[in-house]
């Protein structure tokens, strides 16, 4: 276990396995989403109550979750970086911070849009849709700290105390629709209970929900061995990689 | 297929624009953030590899000569 944890602390390590699974995780996740997507779209039921608007759900869940496990995992990533000062723990939040961003901006605007012929309104100030818009500003916090900051080790341990306050908001996100009265439905998409909707339309939630996972997967690995690239570019190794093609 | 022609699929029974509209932002988004992921990833790998190529030319040259030298002072301090 150790021996793994050391061997994950090291760039060159990383680098060669991200660049063997990242075919893998292209191509799974584009057909996933691809699959899950279309029918979503085309062929999963209409819905008794909310008609076809809520074929948003199909990448309105997706981006939702994600927008929240990615900054679960950043402030894992910000506990490692505090108490193991571990190089790639950092690299990682610097990496996925924007992807973050977009996913958070993505769920409120697929949600905002959404709400129109189902509210009759684009948004309210709600707990649900409030505590999604203190994420977004967080993960710009989190992006505009880093790029403040020229020191790298400084700027690592500002963000990950960053992360670390703003994670209070995620159990906020989570249980907002259940502590207080709020327009936003409750969850629709529970791993440990049965789906509260029928199977055609949870089956195709699934496929993208595991494919834009995938495909952040990818996006990770990109993104982080591009920082690597920067950080480690006096080294060695980095020199015969890039000489060598980047292979 | 849950529609009966294209063109109720596009409509939506009157939901088409929104959803449509959620789509095609997911989709310029999801795609922007890649396709700039790989751009970034592949400009920083030039930039390396210029940098290398340099430094190898500049590494085979001899050492310039320097333009001024200092000669060493023997000073009383008395």
């Amino acid at each position: 276990m150790w021996q793994w944890f050391h061997k994950l602390g090291s760039p060159k390590w990383f680098f060669g396995i991200a660049t063997r699974f990242m075919p893998w995780l292209l191509a799974g996740g584009l057909l996933l989403l691809a699959a899950g997507l279309t029918w979503g779209l085309a062929f999963a039921p209409e819905d008794y109550l909310q008609g076809n608007s809520y074929r948003i759900i199909f990448i309105h869940v997706p981006s939702a979750f994600l927008a929240q496990s990615i900054y679960i995992s950043m402030a894992v990533a910000a506990v490692v970086t505090l108490v193991w000062r571990m190089k790639l723990a950092d690299v990682f939040v610097k990496a996925i911070a924007p992807v973050g961003l977009v996913f958070t901006f993505l769920s409120l605007f697929t949600g905002a849009v959404w709400g129109k012929p189902t509210w009759g309104t684009w948004w309210v100030w709600d707990a649900r849709l409030t505590s999604m818009l203190i994420l977004l500003f967080l993960y710009g916090g989190v992006i505009a700290l880093d790029r403040a900051i020229n020191d790298e080790k400084s700027a690592a341990r500002a963000v990950a105390v960053l992360v670390l306050v703003g994670v209070v908001n995620i159990p906020i996100i989570k249980y907002s629709v259940d502590w207080w009265n709020t327009l936003h439905q409750p969850a629709t998409f529970k791993l440990t209970e049965k789906p509260t909707m029928p199977m055609e339309m949870w089956l195709p939630l699934l496929l993208s929900v595991l494919g834009l996972y995938l495909l952040f997967g990818w996006l990770t690995c990109i993104r982080m061995k591009t920082e690597i690239l920067i950080r480690e570019q006096r080294t060695r190794w980095v020199r015969e990689l890039v000489m060598a093609g980047g292979k | 297929m849950a529609f009966d022609s294209f063109s109720a699929f596009i409509i939506m029974e009157g939901h088409g624009p929104y959803v449509w509209a959620c789509y095609a932002v997911f989709a310029v988004l999801v795609a922007g953030l890649m396709i700039w992921s790989v751009k970034r990833h592949q400009s920083v790998m030039d930039a390396c590899q210029r940098r290398y190529v340099h430094d190898a030319k500049n590494s085979g040259r001899p050492a310039q000569k320097a333009s001024a030298t200092f000669t060493r002072v023997e000073i009383s301090q008395d």
